[in-house]
């Protein structure tokens, strides 16, 4: 399977993404540049992390309107895949392909550390080799984490399961909803109504190995792959 | 064709949490000014644009905050100013 990763100006995980996808899950990985106007023939589509445009204007502001997004927005209203993590999720809102916005963190500090997460629905395209209510380990570190939106999107969010992950407290405290940056109902993750898009704050492509922290985040790129190709 | 400045004011929208504009009435309030009820901080944006009446230059305007320059989820914009220039 073939991933396509995008690089804006200022992205800074593309790297992270293209060594999750070929170095630990033994798949072939493109980069698309943000000026290009095809995706290279990629099956799966990942927005990285980073500050494209200096998070000028809005974070994902103007990086959603790069010529290659028209492509990624076409890819995702076939229904195929578009992992957008990070400053691709901030994009991903942008580009209105999922509900909402990330703003800036209520403490206003940049957080930058492993953060436990609680996954809330084991049964998307993203999270089915993780189980129900699994908590799990990943690094964040942005500024505008803080996910928002009005109160008729959260409740059809929760009601329609497309709150993937959720911020949880530390050990022995997993029911317990606590957020790095203020986040809404302390969500880390969403999938769009589809389910072919997931946006999250988390950063499972630096969460790839134990050896470097936590290896959680590789269920989300098997997930990925168990589905698509089957 | 004539050359306009619209002068564009983009606030966060009333009710959300401003953590920013809470932080600076903080500061404020440190400063002595106890007076200060509450802070918004929010963007002021001034376009420079050829356009045939003031009004259709407002209207770009008006278009351009729709689809850029605020974001309709969480923040107001409002065209405080057109003038020729």
């Amino acid at each position: 399977m073939k991933f396509g990763i995008v690089t804006f100006p200022g992205s800074n995980c593309d790297y992270d993404a293209y060594h999750a996808v070929t170095d630990v899950l033994g798949e072939e990985a493109t980069y698309l540049w943000h000026k290009d106007h095809d995706l290279a023939g990629a099956d799966v589509v990942i927005l990285p992390g980073g500050f494209s445009y200096g998070d000028y204007l809005r974070p994902g502001a103007i990086a959603r309107f790069s010529p290659i997004m028209s492509e990624v927005i076409a890819h995702a209203k076939r229904g195929a895949p578009v992992l957008a993590i990070c400053n691709g999720f901030q994009i991903a809102c942008e580009a209105g392909l999922l509900p909402g916005v990330l703003l800036r963190n209520e403490s206003l500090r940049f957080v930058s550390e492993p953060v436990r997460l609680r996954v809330e629905n084991a049964d998307t395209l993203f999270t089915n080799r993780y189980a129900m209510g699994e908590v799990l380990t990943m690094p964040v570190a942005h500024g505008d984490g803080r996910y928002t939106a009005d109160g008729e999107t959260l409740d059809r969010l929760e009601g329609e399961g497309q709150v993937v992950f959720r911020y949880v407290q530390g050990a022995g405290d997993t029911d317990v909803y606590w957020s790095p940056n203020g986040a809404m109902r302390a969500i880390a993750g969403i999938v769009s109504a589809q389910g072919n898009v997931m946006g999250l704050m988390p950063h499972p492509e630096r969460a790839m190995d134990a050896l470097l922290g936590s290896s959680d985040g590789v269920g989300v790129f098997e997930s990925v792959l168990a589905r698509v190709a089957a | 064709m004539s050359r306009f400045k619209v002068a564009l004011h983009i606030v966060p929208r009333r009710g959300l949490l401003d953590p920013q504009g809470k932080a600076v009435a903080d500061a404020l309030h440190t400063l002595g000014f106890k007076a200060v009820e509450d802070v918004h901080v929010g963007k002021h944006i001034i376009v420079e644009i050829t356009a045939r009446s003031a009004s259709d230059a407002e209207k770009d305007a008006r278009a351009m905050c729709e689809r850029l320059l605020a974001n309709p989820v969480t923040e107001d914009f409002e065209i405080a100013a057109v003038s020729a220039t």
